[in-house]
């Protein structure tokens, strides 16, 4: 129980980072830090108490393995989540070649 | 002084550990259906060593040394490569993807059908896609200092 | 004969891929590839229509069975929607072959295009829930690089505020997957609308809020609309009419009436909000409008507003609620690329968005202020055109229930959008001072994809009509407010 509470924790952690801070370089590790929980938080629902790792080698006999269903699932979001952060750092070295800055305040010229 | 790379000492080490950090990817792309890791992970450690590469020798080494093009085809061509697998399970049983090649026995090598097939796909795409995506990076800060004088 | 399902999804990956291979600095074969897959796309569609109103399709990927794979279900709504995309991306195709040449000549726009399509393709035809969330981050990955296609400095700006909130937004999705993999151990959504009443009930409240915030994120319901102005307005035009055609509405609209009516079920409560939030919607969007001189901004909050109307009749959930919610869905698609074709010609023509810098156009761009005459009396629900049938539907769903606070809205939400259009015709197309030109011509596509969707509004006003009412619409309702259709079709057979 204690593991999901800190779990959550590290989501408002990211959150907070999105929400506040100035920085474009900053938001972006702040979003990172959000997927990183979601990915923990999947993981953690694959754990059964007393489970070994879900691999057959060679003349093992099968026992009570750890689902690994959710462990697919966490790979594949990782390479989503990848491709997001390489095209938000694109864009955050192309929005410093056009207004000089990176602060958000700065870059505000769509309004209304 | 730009454009050098890094120091001697840097530019010798890497000579060697870049073929070490290559064989340990392929190592983890072929074995993708025995032990953990697979197409992607093996595709990210390659990339990782041509990224070594790019950081130790400099911009004008590694363009002369890695040859643009023939990734640039590698990248778009394993992906059809995988939709012409795909196909062809239709071809052969019905559904797409489905495992149709001769299926071994257990923990060998070359056994499980598709699965060391589409490994070695992914791999191949992952690491020109990821080192494009670095190399364009790279490259910008250059056009842009250029531009600049 | 079994439609195989999964060339929606092999198709225009394929061409995309070709694409990037081939093209290197010109585009014919980039154009003569695309336009050719989303051609074949579209008879396919058409032809997959016409065979599922009899009997429904599903497709087992990789030949294992049921729950233990990933599923493709093609009933009448998924069929619906499948035309909608086809059609408006294959005018799309038509108008950019002449207005990306002003960007650059590269083929690479195309390649984006096709993966687009792909991604929302493979969001409407899945049956799997974690399927769902992988085909949404492809459409979307390709929908944050061509907002930014076009190099200037307000479109870095606007594609950053979009992947951000967009990445938010699916981080939550992704944290609901994980708690329904958790209670219900089984990703298929037929599986789970199976086993929805056997579970805890909190933990289903729980899960159908995290759904809607998420999802309705997507789709810009009122309190989470803040990334659609910025990111619509500042889009090239074939891909601003892309987006707020068919990507909210593939996205966010189709996703929720699909896990709310099919799986996880609405209560009462979850009717009420929709509803609600449906009709804020309507009227924060069209007074936002008022305030616009920018014609494309203006646009995007117009969006908004129609939008709300189709959470109005989904909040209503009686046979006709939904009937003009779909109705609706289509209309909106075709009247809203139609609009914002309109202001990508007058862009490329005056070289400004401003209206107060507008004039009189009527002389030097005939086709234009022509269609967007048509297009402005589509919207604001004026007879004999498709927006006031939609409209009238929803309007008579709302009294027959008993809500006549929300259909009153809908009725000052027409006028108010009336009256903003009028305020576009007169400042932009009609005005009094003459503009200077920078371009000589509208080019000849541009001018026919505008024509083909021009005819479209008038074509889609006959489906009105009773006899043929029947034929489409209602196998496409009745799908949707059916719950255990669905799971016999996925499960049983």
């Amino acid at each position: 129980m204690i593991v999901y509470i800190l779990c959550f924790i590290l989501f408002l952690v990211g959150v907070y980072g999105v929400l506040t801070k100035k920085d474009l370089i900053k938001i972006i590790l702040a979003l990172s830090i959000m997927e990183y929980s979601a990915n923990l938080f999947l993981i953690l629902f694959a754990y059964k108490s007393g489970g070994g790792m879900p691999i057959l080698s060679k003349g093992e006999k099968i026992q009570g393995m750890v689902d690994p269903l959710p462990q697919a699932l966490v790979l594949t979001s990782i390479v989503i989540e990848l491709g997001i952060t390489a095209m938000l750092v694109a864009f955050a070295i192309r929005l410093y070649q056009k207004y000089e800055t990176f602060d958000i305040t700065k870059i505000r010229r769509l309004s209304g | 002084m730009k454009n050098k790379g890094m120091t001697i000492i840097v530019k010798t080490i890497t000579r060697i550990t870049v073929w070490l950090i290559l064989v340990y990817g392929i190592y983890i792309i072929l074995h993708g259906h025995l032990t953990p890791g697979g197409g992607f992970p093996g595709g990210v450690i390659i990339a990782l060593a041509f990224l070594n590469v790019l950081l130790a020798q400099g911009r004008e080494f590694t363009k002369n040394w890695l040859k643009m093009n023939l990734l640039h085809d590698l990248e778009a061509t394993s992906a059809i490569l995988y939709l012409i697998v795909g196909i062809l399970g239709i071809s052969f049983t019905g559904y797409f993807l489905s495992n149709f090649l001769p299926k071994g026995k257990l923990f060998n090598l070359i056994s499980a059908g598709t699965i060391p097939v589409l490994n070695i796909i992914i791999g191949l795409k992952v690491c020109a896609g990821l080192f494009f995506v670095l190399w364009s990076l790279a490259i910008f800060h250059l056009a842009s200092k250029e531009e600049e004088k | 004969m079994i439609l195989p399902l999964p060339y929606f999804i092999v198709i225009p990956l394929l061409a995309a891929f070709l694409i990037s291979l081939i093209s290197d600095e010109k585009d014919h074969w980039a154009i003569i590839l695309s336009v050719a897959s989303i051609i074949s796309l579209l008879v396919i569609s058409i032809a997959g229509f016409i065979h599922v109103i009899g009997d429904n399709i599903v497709y087992k990927l990789g030949g294992w069975d049921i729950p233990y794979t990933i599923c493709l279900v093609m009933d009448s709504f998924t069929a619906f929607i499948l035309i909608t995309i086809h059609l408006i991306a294959l005018t799309s195709i038509i108008y950019s072959i002449s207005y990306i040449r002003h960007f650059s000549k590269s083929g690479k726009y195309y390649s984006l295009f096709l993966l687009l399509i792909a991604g929302m393709n493979g969001v409407v035809i899945t049956g799997d829930i974690f399927n769902l969330f992988v085909f949404m981050e492809i459409a979307l990955f390709s929908a944050y690089a061509l907002v930014a296609y076009g190099n200037k400095a307000e479109q870095f700006e606007a594609a950053f505020k979009y992947a951000v909130m967009g990445s938010i937004s699916s981080t939550i999705i992704l944290i609901g997957i994980g708690i329904t993999y958790s209670a219900f151990s089984t990703l298929t959504m037929a599986d789970i609308a199976n086993q929805v009443e056997s579970v805890d009930s909190g933990i289903v409240t729980w899960l159908r809020c995290i759904f809607a915030v998420g999802f309705g994120l997507k789709a810009a319901i009122i309190p989470f609309h803040a990334w659609l102005p910025d990111a619509h307005s500042s889009a090239p035009a074939p891909i601003s009419s892309m987006l707020s055609g068919v990507l909210i509405k593939a996205l966010g609209i189709y996703v929720i009436i699909r896990l709310f009516f099919n799986v996880f079920g609405a209560p009462q409560i979850f009717l009420h909000a929709f509803r609600i939030l449906g009709s804020i919607s309507i009227l924060i969007g069209v007074l936002l409008a008022r305030y616009q001189w920018d014609l494309k901004r203006l646009l995007a909050y117009h969006s908004i507003s129609q939008i709300g109307y189709i959470m109005l009749g989904i909040g209503i959930g009686s046979y006709l609620g939904i009937l003009g919610a779909v109705f609706h869905l289509l209309n909106h698609a075709i009247f809203k690329g139609l609009l914002f074709y309109n202001a990508g010609s007058v862009e490329m023509a005056v070289g400004t968005r401003d209206l107060r810098q507008m004039g009189d156009l009527k002389g030097k761009l005939p086709t234009t202020t022509g269609t967007s005459m048509i297009a402005s009396f589509s919207i604001s629900g004026l007879p004999p055109f498709n927006g006031f049938f939609s409209k009238l539907i929803l309007i008579y769903a709302a009294v027959q229930v008993g809500y006549f606070i929300h259909a009153g809205i809908a009725v000052i939400g027409s006028f108010l959008t009336l009256s903003s259009f009028l305020k576009v015709q007169k400042y932009g197309f009609l005005g009094g001072t003459e503009p200077e030109l920078t371009e000589t011509k509208i080019s000849t596509s541009m001018k026919s994809a505008m024509i083909i969707l021009t005819i479209m509004c008038l074509l889609t006003s006959i489906i009105i009509i009773p006899g043929i009412r029947e034929y489409i619409l209602r196998p496409v309702v009745y799908d949707i407010m059916s719950k255990a259709e669905y799971i016999k079709l996925v499960l049983g057979g």
